[in-house]
């Protein structure tokens, strides 16, 4: 099969990185370190400038975003609606149409799947890009596969991404959108992992967000999740706040979608995580900060279909952004050293330092 | 709080346990509250250091007491000039001591800075060298006691004292050999402090590095990146387990098994193979028998070495749990990779700037920290053991010669009043009358002991006074574990429901069943699997760590005996919780989180 249209995880390597998107190439990434990633596929990016170019989309799209005003919401937002439309008035060029169809089919058909935008701007390090991260989930079918792969691409033109696009002088056309394709996780329990207190940027600290279902409930805030947090090094649980979970998000395989459901009494208020699982948790981040050698924030799930011990996967790991561009400006004054510094060290007040937890 | 009502009792609000009264005398008077100076004591926080003297002093025992104290303040105060810190005040008071750490005005720091850099520095810079020496010191010190002997006077003097124109009896034998005694037990003390606070300094300066690095790192996490594995505190102990594993080896469990300790060595010495593990034996004895199932602070400390029942009998155990699978040895090779996987991580996350002042300031606390561990095998446990066992052979010499029934008689007596008992036997012995102490001191000796008992009956309170703002001492902190927040649990503990708070010294959480010790006579009650609640532990519990599954402790810092034994264990321990030995009972059923340094009662 060719992989100039999809390409899966377990063979994509860093040269790939531009034509997949940064998801696309941390899921390849972790699969190529060993890491339990849900096996997927990227639709890359040649996929997408096919479409531009083989359906006449890419004049539609200039015609649209030519002398855009991006002050003018009124203005801009129509141009955003009339895109979305142009997108959907399009079918996908038959070769590329057949490979995400033959790429699926190798997953297995019926297979319940996410479907999520793989820019390859969203995820870079020092560009907290306000794009779209939309995800589609419990899809099922390759029409229907088929169909979200085109709205992840249309979501390059919302509103917001244009304007985003314009203040910081990124061309529109050129600015290319891969999609993962991924096998749905049964998330008995998701969330995130940070390798850093994200309140402090204390690196010693891994902090945990958990709920029941899958994570996007701890990503968009619909719940308060559990919180723990694991000292990184000793490997030690210090802290666990068990919330009240009040729904979950689950997969409905007759609906084809996720849906939200109540969480039952009392399963709401019992922690999602046990012991063993949050340092599991900590431990699946910890090998990834130390594989990409920077702060991460990880996505991950518990499937409920694989067996204890080897049901934790990783969805997504991404540098941390925040506390990293502040640690590299941080000024510096040069550290004490030999005597003066043991003087220093008796002379001041450090009960700050050391004291009884 | 109400500024006119302290926090912690005046020493002169406190009464006399009954039946202790007058307990004042037993005690020198520099070393009790002086109401003359009340203003300025009353002033003063006191904690009691019952870490060190969980029990209160019979007479002669405040030797330990006053060399301690003082050799630790002439470090400070006349040798190194720690800048900020002077000695430690001390008090007995109802049988306790109490101490109050003396700092330096403010304004006579700087001063002392340039000194201090000086004097310390050329330690530090020839750690290795002086610590050399100092070993050679102290063995030539333990040796010198170990020449020193009391036997009776003579009903004659030899001939040759005649004809060789001596011209002196043996009274001064008996008088140098005492003052010997007290020399070189002083000296010890010298030599125990010679180094010690240097080494806590140092390492104090890397703990305080890597605070302001990892604010939130535990302390256990520093400590485990400096501690060593070979140490010769643990050399006892594995010791006693190179010989449980030897009997295995050579299938004469059962002869080591075999009645009291002189029975086992002749079963084994019958054994076949016998003879090797009694010569495994006899080596093991010298030095690391010179052991004490106390901290080498007290008369009654029982040795080892004097007391070969009790290495057998942790032998015994051993063989036991050998043979339930059990692997005993310490995993030393897994410790140190640990110790190095920790200190690599940590590092990992500073900057190349943090990470080479870190590779510094490791470097020396490394180079200095073994003596902190290592020290008290040679003081306390050996150089100490020593000297007590000269006491005792002196105090049972006098009680031969009808001064007191008990052969331990003389530790009821203070070191002052020994010198006026020798005095009495030689003079008696030189006139050819009768000794008058038989006629004084068997009253007298079961005067003090009802005293010593009845102040044995109260535990400490844990301060006097009004603690300042904030507890910065150095020491006081690191060694005892006392700061603002441990002193503030102290006084909440009375109020507060199920849970105990204290110092976080061991990581690890475990639920079990509680089992109070208050003495090392009570060892041999626990369980496996048991949590260890205690006062204090010693550096010659080691084998029962292996049995446990958690500790808890009265008083002890991050630095103290149990936190150090259960980092090496792997077992979670709580330290300095002021009263957990008094609050849980033996059978309790209790939660100890060593990450957070809190134990709850559960049931």
């Amino acid at each position: 099969m060719s992989n100039l249209y999809t390409l899966p995880f377990d063979q994509i390597n860093k040269d790939d990185f531009n034509r997949v998107g940064g998801k696309c190439a941390s899921l390849g990434d972790m699969t190529g370190a060993g890491v339990a990633v849900p096996p997927g596929y990227a639709v890359t990016t040649d996929a997408y400038v096919a479409m531009l170019d083989e359906t006449g989309l890419r004049g539609e799209l200039e015609n649209h975003l030519k002398d855009i005003d991006v002050e003018d919401f009124d203005a801009l937002e129509t141009a955003a609606q009339a895109i979305q439309v142009r997108f959907r008035a399009h079918f996908l060029p038959a070769s590329v149409d057949q490979a995400i169809r033959n790429a699926y089919a190798v997953m297995g058909d019926g297979l319940p799947v996410a479907v999520r935008s793989s820019a390859t701007a969203e995820d870079l390090p020092d560009a907290s890009f306000a794009g779209q991260q939309d995800t589609y989930l419990w899809v099922i079918g390759a029409d229907d596969v088929i169909d979200k792969v085109r709205d992840c691409w249309a979501s390059l033109f919302t509103a917001r991404a244009i304007a985003y696009r314009e203040k910081n002088n990124i061309p529109h056309i050129e600015t290319l959108m891969s999609v993962a394709v991924q096998k749905m996780v049964n998330a008995k329990a998701a969330g995130v992992a940070m390798t850093l207190d994200p309140n402090t940027g204390d690196r010693t600290r891994i902090v945990i967000d958990a709920a029941w279902g899958l994570g996007e409930t701890v990503v968009s805030g619909t719940v308060t999740p559990d919180n723990f947090v694991v000292e990184k090094v000793l490997e030690e649980i210090l802290d666990r706040t068990v919330s009240d979970k009040h729904i979950e998000l689950v997969g409905d395989a007759a609906k084809g979608e996720a849906i939200e459901r109540p969480v039952e009494v009392p399963r709401n208020t019992a922690s999602s995580l046990t012991d063993k699982e949050v340092l599991a948790v900590a431990m699946l981040a910890k090998s990834l900060e130390r594989q990409k050698k920077c702060p991460q924030d990880v996505e991950w799930a518990i499937d409920a279909d694989l067996p204890d011990g080897e049901n934790l996967v990783a969805l997504q790991s991404r540098p941390e952004t925040i506390w990293s561009q502040k640690a590299k400006a941080k000024s510096k004054n040069p550290y004490a050293m030999g005597m003066a510094s043991i003087t220093n060290t008796l002379t001041n007040p450090y009960a700050g330092k050391v004291k009884a937890k | 709080m109400d500024v006119k009502t302290s926090m912690f009792p005046s020493a002169y609000d406190l009464k006399a346990p009954k039946g202790a009264e007058g307990w004042q005398d037993l005690y020198p008077y520099y070393t009790r509250f002086n109401p003359a100076r009340r203003i300025e004591e009353d002033g003063k926080f006191w904690f009691c250091n019952s870490q060190h003297w969980p029990t209160p002093f019979k007479p002669f025992d405040t030797v330990m007491l006053d060399f301690a104290i003082k050799c630790l303040g002439q470090y400070n105060t006349r040798h190194l000039l720690i800048p900020p810190a002077n000695g430690i005040d001390y008090r007995i008071l109802n049988g306790y001591v109490y101490f109050s750490p003396v700092a330096v005005a403010p304004e006579d720091i700087e001063a002392r800075v340039p000194i201090f850099m000086e004097r310390a520095g050329h330690y530090f810079m020839n750690w290795d060298q002086l610590l050399a020496d100092w070993k050679v010191k102290v063995k030539g010190a333990i040796d010198e006691l170990n020449e020193i002997n009391f036997t009776a006077l003579p009903e004659k003097e030899e001939l040759e004292v005649v004809t060789g124109g001596v011209g002196l009896d043996s009274t001064n034998h008996l008088f140098e050999g005492y003052e010997k005694s007290i020399e070189l037990c002083y000296k010890i003390w010298q030599y125990h402090f010679e180094f010690l606070n240097l080494g806590y300094a140092a390492y104090l300066d890397f703990f305080g590095f890597v605070k302001e690095q990892f604010p939130s790192i535990p302390d256990q996490a520093i400590a485990k990146m400096v501690q060593g594995v070979d140490s010769e505190l643990f050399r006892p102990d594995d010791e006693l387990k190179k010989l449980a594993k030897l009997a295995v080896e050579l299938g004469i469990e059962g002869a080591v098994n075999t009645g009291d300790v002189d029975a086992a060595l002749a079963a084994i010495g019958a054994a076949s193979g016998g003879d090797k593990w009694l010569a495994q034996w006899e080596e093991a004895k010298d030095p690391w028998f010179n052991f004490t199932s106390g901290n080498g602070f007290y008369s009654t400390d029982k040795y080892w070495i004097d007391h070969l029942d009790i290495p057998i009998g942790y032998v015994r155990d051993y063989i036991e749990r050998l043979k339930d699978g059990d692997d005993i040895m310490r995993p030393t090779e897994a410790l140190l990779k640990e110790r190095d996987r920790i200190t690599a991580e940590y590092r990992d996350m500073m900057d190349e700037d943090a990470q080479e002042a870190f590779d510094g300031k490791l470097g020396l606390a490394r180079t200095v920290f073994p003596y902190v561990e290592d020290h008290n095998f040679y003081i306390e446990h050996w150089a100490l053991g020593t000297f007590w066992r000269k006491m005792r052979e002196l105090s049972a010499l006098l009680s031969d010669q009808g001064f007191w029934p008990e052969a331990d008689g003389m530790f009821y007596l203070n070191r002052t009043e020994v010198r006026d008992v020798l005095w009495d036997y030689s003079q008696a012995w030189a006139i050819g009358t009768e000794i008058h102490g038989a006629g004084i001191w068997p009253a007298e000796i079961e005067r003090r002991a009802g005293i010593v008992k009845a102040l044995q009956s109260e535990p400490p309170i844990p301060a006097l006074n009004n603690p300042p703002e904030v507890i910065t001492e150095p020491f006081t902190i690191m060694l005892w574990g006392i700061t603002s927040e441990a002193v503030e649990s102290w006084v909440a503990a009375d109020d507060a429901g199920d849970e105990l708070r204290g110092m976080a010294g061991s990581p690890g959480v475990v639920e079990g069943i509680a089992r109070v010790l208050r003495s090392p006579d009570e060892l041999s009650q626990l369980q496996k699997g048991e949590i260890l609640v205690t006062p204090v532990t010693a550096p010659s519990w080691a084998p029962v760590f292996g049995k446990i599954s958690a500790a808890v402790t009265d008083i002890g810092g991050m630095m103290s005996h149990a936190a150090i034994v259960c980092r090496e264990y792997g077992l979670p321990a709580v330290t300095g919780t002021g009263k957990a030995s008094t609050k849980i009972k033996t059978g309790m059923k209790v939660r100890v989180d060593g990450n957070n340094g809190t134990v709850e009662i559960i049931d």
